[in-house]
């Protein structure tokens, strides 16, 4: 699994990369995580509200600081169509 | 009621008197009221903002004609959120579903303003009628701000070379139970509620300081008729302000009822909100300097004109 974190370093989207990363160690799951700070990138996503969170190449969230049991929430359920 | 029942509080069961007890009064009353109007609008305006968010936005923009992509911008502007750090995305994110640059600025001129901060702040201090004029006044910055920007064909301005989509964006509402939606929008006032109280209390406190203890000559002589140059200083003083547009509106309060006019007062608090310092820092990584001169000139002369004429017809 590989979850992304998008954005282009507004204090929300720093925010958003810890509450991933305790998330993942939540789950126990193997996942790599990554920041994507380039606007490029950014846009190819079609996201145009930071912070965002990518799960295995699909948006599922733009614009929102989520919480740890939300992120937790999103990896499961990405995780079960693997 | 809750005027009263402060004043009541204060004057009865503490036992303040004179010139001090005014003073708290007026701060109690005016912290906890503008307290309560800030959660629910803030709350009102994220409960509506959970159908539509940015995304869907630029999807319904896309391809509309140029009258339609102004007013729209402008209005959505209103509900949806702004963040000064979100501003490229945004603005990258517009050009490249083909929607034209004066729409683009339309919409990044009406959201800041029309912010819901702001608006709630308004409301409290100035009641209804203030609010919707500087509502009414806000869209026309934006309507004729962003037309006008568009006119003058700035697009070579874009210092990014964006690459357009193809084909039409689908414009889908965010889908969520009533529930959810009530706690996200529960969430983000409470959210931003902690982040602003702080500076609602100083500012209404120095606003209660200055109701008690600076005479209203001195501020009428500086801030009121006796000074032809009032709005365009206010809207200069507004511009490094933007982070603090919750303590600055008691402030702006006072002075009006002290004798400083409502044009320069409104034009100030547009200022504070539609000219920011840190946005144009952040835009002058995608776009030229010109192209940000020329917006800070044509909504900094917008405003200044409609505090002038506010003025004129008050």
């Amino acid at each position: 699994m590989k979850i992304e974190v998008l954005g282009t370093g507004c204090s929300k989207c720093a925010q958003l990369e810890a509450v991933v990363k305790e998330a993942v160690a939540k789950s126990g799951k193997f996942a790599q995580i990554e920041k994507v700070e380039d606007i490029t990138k950014i846009m190819e996503y079609q996201v145009i509200s930071t912070p965002g969170l990518v799960i295995d190449g699909n948006v599922v969230s733009t614009g929102k600081l989520l919480s740890v049991d939300e992120v937790a929430q999103l990896i499961k359920e990405h995780s079960t169509t693997n | 009621m809750w005027y009263e029942l402060s004043k009541e509080f204060i004057y009865g069961f503490i036992g303040l008197e004179g010139k001090l007890a005014d003073a708290i009064h007026f701060f109690v009353y005016d912290t906890i009221k503008i307290w309560f109007l800030l959660l629910s609008i803030i709350f009102a305006v994220s409960f509506l903002r959970t159908w539509v968010n940015t995304e869907y936005v630029r999807a319904h923009l896309q391809g509309k004609s140029s009258f339609y992509g102004h007013v729209g911008a402008s209005l959505f502007g209103i509900i949806t959120p702004f963040c000064s750090c979100s501003a490229i995305p945004l603005f990258l994110g517009f050009i490249q579903a083909r929607i034209p640059l004066g729409v683009t600025f339309s919409y990044l001129i009406s959201a800041p303003m029309n912010n819901e901060i702001a608006i709630a702040m308004l409301f409290g201090i100035f009641g209804l009628k203030v609010t919707m004029i500087y509502i009414a006044f806000g869209l026309t910055v934006a309507i004729l701000g962003g037309w006008i920007i568009g006119k003058l064909s700035m697009e070579k301005e874009i210092l990014m070379e964006v690459k357009p989509i193809e084909g039409e964006l689908e414009a889908t509402l965010v889908k969520l139970t009533f529930k959810q939606r009530a706690k996200e929008a529960w969430d983000y006032s409470v959210d931003i509620f902690k982040k602003i109280y702080i500076y609602v209390m100083i500012g209404v406190g120095a606003g209660a300081w200055i109701h008690g203890y600076i005479p209203t000559d001195f501020i009428a002589q500086y801030t009121g008729e006796g000074n032809p140059f009032a709005v365009i200083i206010a809207v200069l003083m507004g511009i490094p302000m933007y982070s603090n547009a919750a303590g600055v509106m008691p402030l702006v309060e006072v002075l009006t009822s002290k004798g400083m006019l409502l044009g320069t007062a409104l034009s100030f608090m547009m200022a504070v909100t539609a000219l920011s310092l840190p946005e144009a820092l952040i835009l002058k990584k995608i776009i030229s300097l010109k192209l940000i001169g020329l917006f800070f000139a044509i909504v900094g002369s917008g405003i200044i004109t409609i505090g002038y004429l506010f003025n004129f017809i008050l």
